[in-house]
């Protein structure tokens, strides 16, 4: 098969050049203030203006030294590893569930299991805040790895979903008239086929949970994650430590996503040799 | 039932819903043969070999694997392995992991496994791509990934479903000739489901074919393509000029049918002798069909057709032509036979049949 490329379309060189001028622009506009706020972390100034004073590390010093930020982190990391297990092992049982069977009002499951992410943070968070309090669960870590699992499990079920889609119907068929159990089919076939989607919607809703702030500002009362303590030094001063500390977890949200996306790229559209 | 008999279908039905994919079916495997079951899509041929895999459960009946009843028998504790439409090769897995696979599955040693693997991908002439992915082969090259997947536990019965409709032709026929010898050597029963009467034909030593979930007929190739036993099966292998008509004498000799493009006669043993007034369906190949200028001498019988065209088919070519009625009757011949005949489009000529070669068929 041979691929056309843009070059092979014959197409017109300005548009060509301003289509890309776009992507750049457009590029720009969104990663500018991620951008600013990464410069300025590393400014000695105490507001960010221009020109920039020298070269600092004084604000990640006054984070690194402030005892309420390393407990934010972690509490953000132990709650994003575990939301990240929970919520990937629930969308795979739904993504699977999905697949393989068929049932009355399987319409409805799979509108009820993708629902969560559509409903709005704020009211998403005050129902949790409610939900959790009347059972006596609010203002825990818990409470905050509960209303995440809530919102990040139907982003693992979307991604293993997708992956499920792409493996040949006859494979799992194949597997049991192999001799093997469904149990054994399970582990040597299903889980192998999905591991890269299954890798790709953990590090994913590690970094949805990482970055949540709404809910986890509900239901979290004194285990704030590190976003919910972002907010807490903006309602009381400006300062560079917030650039700080937005530059650190920028950094790893974006790493998870990276590994997700070169997981789920990867290994998705097997190359086919000819002949 | 018969000590030679593997697998019987007795009385099985399978439905869907209110749809019915298989009606009572009643047939026997005979152990180490090749039989073919061929029909077009939805007639329930691939319906019948899932639930011969257990893929699948009888609505009614039973299936019998060496006289055990395995209707319930799930389709892992069963050793039917079946090569797919798709191959549903593993591809995360190289090809020597593709093909220990079941060998892993039923608890077989590391080195055992290997061996036999092994030994697998040397008789299917793939032992060097051993380490490789499946996705590095080529179409041939995992079609007999799939086969020593298959085969390797040393089934009684392997099952193939359209295995080869991937191939180009060329690569088919060669398939084809590899896939017959593996029977031939292994002595292993294969069940190849097929929509291709090629493939049927050229493999398989009896062939079944089935239509909209029922046996039409079951035979050897020669059988069914000589004496066609419904007019559904001479439709449908195409080889063959059929009509229709009244019985007007029927004797111990032979009979006389009279269609709207005249009386043929036919003679020679009948096996159910139509009275006279009865319907009747006679069909004669169109190798045994013969077209000439002027009427034929002769005890034949002859029907006066114009051409419409012709077909090209290699040795052969087939001229198609038609009655007055509009009825089509086509002939295949040599080029050779054909050189000295006008065969023009529109060229009156006379198609003759001995009745020796017609052939009755049952009026369904």
């Amino acid at each position: 098969m041979t691929q056309i490329s843009g070059e092979e379309l014959n197409r017109n060189r300005a548009v060509d050049l301003a289509l890309k001028v776009y992507v750049v622009l457009a590029y720009a506009f969104v990663f500018a203030p991620i951008a600013a706020s990464f410069v300025f972390s590393f400014n000695s100034d105490r507001f960010p203006s221009i020109p920039l004073g020298e070269f600092s590390l004084e604000w990640y010093q006054a984070v690194a030294s402030d005892p309420l930020v390393w407990q934010g982190l972690t509490n953000t990391l132990v709650i994003g590893v575990i939301v990240g297990v929970v919520s990937t092992v629930l969308g795979f049982g739904a993504a699977y569930t999905d697949y393989r069977y068929h049932f009355m009002g399987k319409q409805v499951y799979l509108a009820l299991a993708l629902l969560p992410p559509t409903i709005p943070v704020i009211i998403l968070g005050l129902a949790m805040l409610a939900y959790l309090s009347r059972i006596d669960l609010s203002g825990r870590a818990i409470s905050v790895i509960i209303s995440h699992v809530v919102v990040c499990a139907p982003f693992a079920m979307a991604i293993i979903r997708l992956r499920l889609s792409q493996m040949d119907p006859s494979l799992e068929p194949a597997a049991w008239n192999l001799g093997a159990s469904e149990w054994a089919t399970m582990r040597h076939v299903i889980i192998p086929f999905t591991k890269p989607a299954i890798f790709g919607a953990l590090f994913i809703t590690m970094a949805v949970s990482f970055d949540e702030f709404a809910v986890a500002w509900f239901v979290s009362g004194l285990n704030e994650t590190l976003p919910v303590k972002v907010l807490g030094f903006l309602q009381g001063q400006v300062s560079p430590r917030i650039n700080a500390i937005g530059t650190f977890v920028f950094v790893i949200s974006m790493t998870l996503v990276i590994l997700a996306q070169i997981l789920l790229s990867g290994r998705s559209a097997p190359t086919v040799e000819k002949e | 039932m018969n000590r030679d008999t593997l697998v019987s279908f007795e009385g099985v039905v399978k439905r869907f819903g209110s749809f019915v994919a298989v009606q009572r079916m009643d047939f026997e495997i005979r152990k180490g043969e090749f039989l073919a079951i061929m029909g077009s899509s939805g007639c329930g041929k691939t319906t019948t070999l899932r639930m011969l895999a257990g893929l699948e459960a009888p609505t009614e009946g039973t299936i019998r694997l060496s006289g055990k009843p395995i209707n319930h028998l799930p389709t892992w504790e069963r050793d039917t392995p079946m090569v797919w439409q798709s191959l549903a090769l593993f591809p995360f897995l190289n090809v020597r992991e593709n093909v220990e696979f079941a060998l892993k599955m039923r608890g077989v040693g590391k080195a055992e496994r290997r061996r036999r693997a092994e030994q697998w991908l040397d008789r299917m002439q793939i032992l060097e791509f051993a380490e490789r992915n499946i996705a590095q082969l080529s179409g041939g090259q995992r079609q007999r990934v799939a086969l020593a997947r298959s085969l390797v536990v040393e089934p009684e019965i392997l099952l193939l479903d359209e295995p080869l409709s991937a191939l180009d032709a060329a690569l088919k026929v060669r398939m084809q000739s590899v896939l017959k010898n593996l029977q031939r050597e292994t002595g292993i029963t294969f069940v190849y489901v097929t929509h291709s009467q090629s493939e049927a034909f050229s493999m398989a030593d009896r062939v079944v074919i089935m239509s909209r979930g029922r046996i039409e007929q079951i035979g050897t190739p020669q059988e069914i393509y000589g004496t066609p036993r419904t007019r559904f099966v001479a439709d449908f292998l195409g080889s063959s000029n059929i009509f229709s008509g009244k019985v007007t004498q029927s004797g111990s000799t032979g009979l006389e049918v009279a269609t709207r493009d005249g009386a043929f006669r036919l003679s020679g043993s009948v096996p159910h002798l139509p009275q006279s007034g009865e319907e009747a369906t006679i069909t004669v190949l169109d190798t045994k069909t013969n077209l000439s200028v002027t009427p034929p001498e002769g005890n034949l019988n002859v029907v006066p057709v114009r051409v419409i065209g012709e077909e090209f088919v290699g040795a052969t070519a087939t001229i198609y032509t038609e009655t007055d009625t509009g009825h089509e009757i086509k002939v295949q011949k040599s080029h050779d036979e054909l050189a000295s005949l006008p065969v023009g489009a529109g060229q009156r000529l006379y198609a003759s049949w001995s009745p020796a070669d017609s052939h009755l068929v049952g009026a369904a």
